[in-house]
């Protein structure tokens, strides 16, 4: 590759001294270039890059610096390049037209620094100045608008969703989110903590605390034991496997099949109960530490683990089983909030959106790391129908390799017994490396989490940017709803089950 | 038919029977036990605490703030602090939540909750809840979904979550109320009809938690509004809501008839 960009691994760092300024109507024509493949797939891999960071930094002098961060996905590497906007510059020419996975990217550059993508499609708010948002209108005689939050009818989070509806058929929805938003990256300048990392996104508590510790333990030089890094991962499995299990229970809920709400709610209540046990909290909340993890697991706990994990499985395999060969049930799902393999690529959706569109990213196996390796793990391979039917069998899925997964971990742990699973106290003042720019990817259940840390000349944290999958995904929920029923909408939102608070930060 | 049938049948009986006596995993983070003879004055303690609930020389702990992370157990290498798996943790005042040495469990689950007669009148054999979520990291929202869930079943106590303010009894927070929720918590609140009570929820809610410092909160609502019951846990659990609410709508089971 040109010195125009300079390449990264997941969990490593560079000096931010070594990353090109480009002058931003060339970066625009790198990116296009480089992008431009990713709106045509074959074989489920898209064959460009994609967009995992496109943010800005307060440069001083009221300059501000643009830092894009693209995905090669296929060679399991990332591209960091930047541009410069002086002090009077507000504005550039828009990359959504040309790539639109950019379009949201764009949209939170603008409002954080109010630099202009010019002839962007669809520049509104995304976290602030909720009164200033201006919704798409139809027109038409049967046309009517239907209006829903920022409180839903259940106990979830806050957002707003406009549908513009003819009858019962969707035609066009928008959503508006920001409710949650809690200033969560300057908090994270100010005094990071794991506790407070974990506090970003409540039912991704290992992913973003993983991703936290990985990128911190990366810019401060700390090396954790194999034990610890065997622990992070069975938690995070353990999380992804007990999330999924409730969404099964959510979308059993929203076509009323209550028996499968019960069931998949029992047995994810197993679970979490088991990450009580390893951690002291449901969702494992104060397990990671800088450093490892801080508490370990004993054999008598693998144990009585292991048979909790096999009781799990067994049900919900016969509980799936049975909802799939109820004709009522099928129905319900099939065809239901279609996103295609193209447009997913196209929109830039990641995660298990993604793969149910069929498009083949997981993070944890195109970036994987040494421990992941070990353990042999094997991708899912299922033709991505993009409908609710597919999101539904990809969790089923997922939740048994899963517990594959989980099971190898038991194994390997063994290995280790003797090993210790932190380093202390101490190793929490250590400090920061200089001028550095460190990144840390970590597939959630969602998808991919990604955190970036900077640091300044005295080691001091100067930005810290984190992408949720939802950030994403919202736009693919909206086109998924298109022509479905409003009716159907409840059923949609759980098969993506997306996160507001990610999203708003 | 036949398969859902087998399935019910491998389920057997997974609600807790008796709630309020619900057994609880020994590692669970529940009310802190502290010892200040221990204690060393070292600080270690104070300075890790994410949201400074933590204070030494001699220990207290405001539960309100306290994220039961236990991460000032794990510094202290004189064992001055530690966490009982004791789960009912309720309060209906904010100082009730702040702790020190002399707290027991039985003292904490006697003096925790003021019983007030026409609370027990108007609510103990029906409580319609609306859950707001203000800001919060959806942790709070998992838990008080599974207390509608076949384990913890808290419908059978006459407890429920409802859609609409003007259905409800009462309002649960969740969440350090953001600038941008402040406006439609005030609103979901007007709209519940009186008489009323507000329930904070997790440490976020009852004193923002590990987002205190934030600039984009908005914490006008508790200035203006009286609060009837703090439900401290960082998220909640399923049984400490439970018992909590119960504590407040019914009193206790010996002063029950």
């Amino acid at each position: 590759m040109n010195s125009n960009w300079i390449k990264i691994k997941n969990n490593s760092k560079i000096s931010l001294l070594d990353i090109p300024i480009l002058d931003i109507s060339d970066l625009r024509i790198e990116i296009i270039s480089l992008c431009r493949g990713s709106v045509s797939v074959e074989n489920g891999c898209i064959n460009g890059f994609r967009p995992v960071g496109f943010f800005g930094k307060d440069w001083g002098r009221g300059d501000t610096r643009l830092f894009v961060v693209l995905s090669d996905d296929k060679n399991g590497v990332f591209y960091v390049s930047s541009a410069l906007f002086k002090a009077g510059i507000r504005e550039y020419d828009s990359i959504t037209p040309e790539i639109p996975a950019f379009h949201i990217f764009e949209r939170e550059f603008f409002e954080e620094f109010g630099i202009k993508p010019k002839d962007h499609p669809w520049l509104k708010p995304l976290r602030k100045n909720q009164d200033d948002y201006k919704f798409f209108e139809m027109d038409g005689e049967e046309i009517h608008q239907v209006a829903v939050g920022p409180i839903h009818a259940g106990v979830i989070e806050p957002g707003h969703f406009r549908f513009m509806c003819n009858g019962e058929t969707v035609y066009h929805l928008e959503i508006m989110l920001g409710y949650q938003h809690r200033g969560v990256e300057s908090l994270m300048v100010q005094r990071s903590s794991n506790r407070l990392a974990e506090s970003i996104c409540g039912d991704s508590v290992i992913a973003y605390n993983l991703a936290y510790s990985r990128l911190m333990e990366t810019v401060k030089g700390i090396s954790v034991s194999s034990k610890a890094q065997l622990i992070r991962l069975l938690a995070l499995e353990m999380e992804r496997a007990a999330i999924h299990i409730g969404d099964l229970g959510a979308i059993a809920g929203d076509i009323a099949y209550l028996m499968g709400t019960s069931v998949f709610g029992a047995t994810r209540t197993l679970v979490i109960n088991t990450m009580l046990e390893f951690s002291g909290s449901r969702f494992g909340r104060g397990l990671i530490t800088l450093g490892g993890v801080n508490f370990d697991i004993d054999d008598d706990k693998i144990q009585r683990a292991k048979k909790t994990f096999d009781k799990v499985e067994k049900d919900v395999c016969r509980m799936v089983k049975t909802m799939l060969k109820n004709s009522s049930v099928v129905s319900r799902l099939e065809k239901t909030g279609t996103v295609s393999t193209e447009r997913a690529a196209e929109i830039g959706l990641v995660g298990l959106a993604a793969r149910a569109s069929g498009l083949n990213t997981d993070s944890r196996f195109d970036f994987p790391d040494k421990y992941f390796n070990i353990l042999n793990a094997e991708r899912i391979h299922l033709k991505g129908t993009g409908d609710v039917n597919a999101r539904f069998k990809i969790r089923y899925k997922e939740i048994l390799q899963s517990f594959s997964i989980i099971g190898k971990i038991f194994d390997k742990l063994k290995e280790y017994e003797k090993e210790p699973v932190n380093c202390g106290y101490e190793v929490l003042s250590k400090e920061n490396a200089k001028d550095v720019f460190a990144i840390s990817v970590v597939e959630g259940w969602r998808g991919e989490v990604v955190h970036i840390a900077m640091t300044d000349g005295t080691g001091r944290l100067t930005r810290y940017k984190i992408k949720d999958p939802s950030f994403n995904n919202w736009y693919g929920l909206a086109l998924a709803v298109r022509n479905n029923g409003v009716s159907d909408f409840p059923l949609c939102n759980k098969s993506f089950n997306l996160s507001y608070c990610g999203c708003d930060l | 038919m036949f398969d859902t049938l087998k399935s019910r049948i491998f389920q057997g009986n997974q609600f807790i029977k008796d709630i309020e006596q619900a057994p609880m995993r020994e590692q669970f983070r529940g009310l802190p036990v502290l010892k200040n003879s221990n204690c060393d004055n070292c600080g270690r303690c104070e300075k890790i605490c994410p949201t400074g609930a933590l204070e030494f020389n001699p220990l207290r702990i405001d539960m309100g703030k306290c994220t039961f992370c236990g991460d000032c157990k794990n510094v202290c290498a004189k064992n001055a602090i530690n966490f009982s798996n004791f789960y009912k943790l309720a309060s209906s005042s904010r100082e009730g939540l702040i702790i020190d040495e002399r707290t027991t469990k039985e003292l904490y689950e006697k003096t925790a909750i003021e019983v007030k007669n026409e609370i027990v009148s108007m609510f103990s054999r029906s409580l319609k809840l609306r859950q707001v979520s203000a800001g919060g990291c959806n942790g709070c929202e998992l838990e008080l979904n599974a207390t509608s869930n076949v384990n913890f079943d808290m419908g059978r106590f006459g407890i429920d979550f409802v859609a609409s303010p003007r259905h409800a009894d009462g309002l649960v927070i969740t969440g350090p109320v953001t600038k941008n929720m402040a406006y439609a918590l005030e609103d979901c609140f007007l709209a519940t009809p009186n008489p009323k009570i507000v329930i904070l929820c997790g440490a976020c809610a009852i004193s923002g938690g590990v987002f205190q410092d934030s600039s984009e909160l908005n914490r006008e609502f508790f200035e203006k509004h009286p609060v009837d019951l703090y439900i401290p846990g960082c998220p909640v659990h399923p049984l400490t809501f439970i018992n909590g609410v119960l504590g407040y709508i019914r009193g206790k089971k010996k002063e029950r008839k």
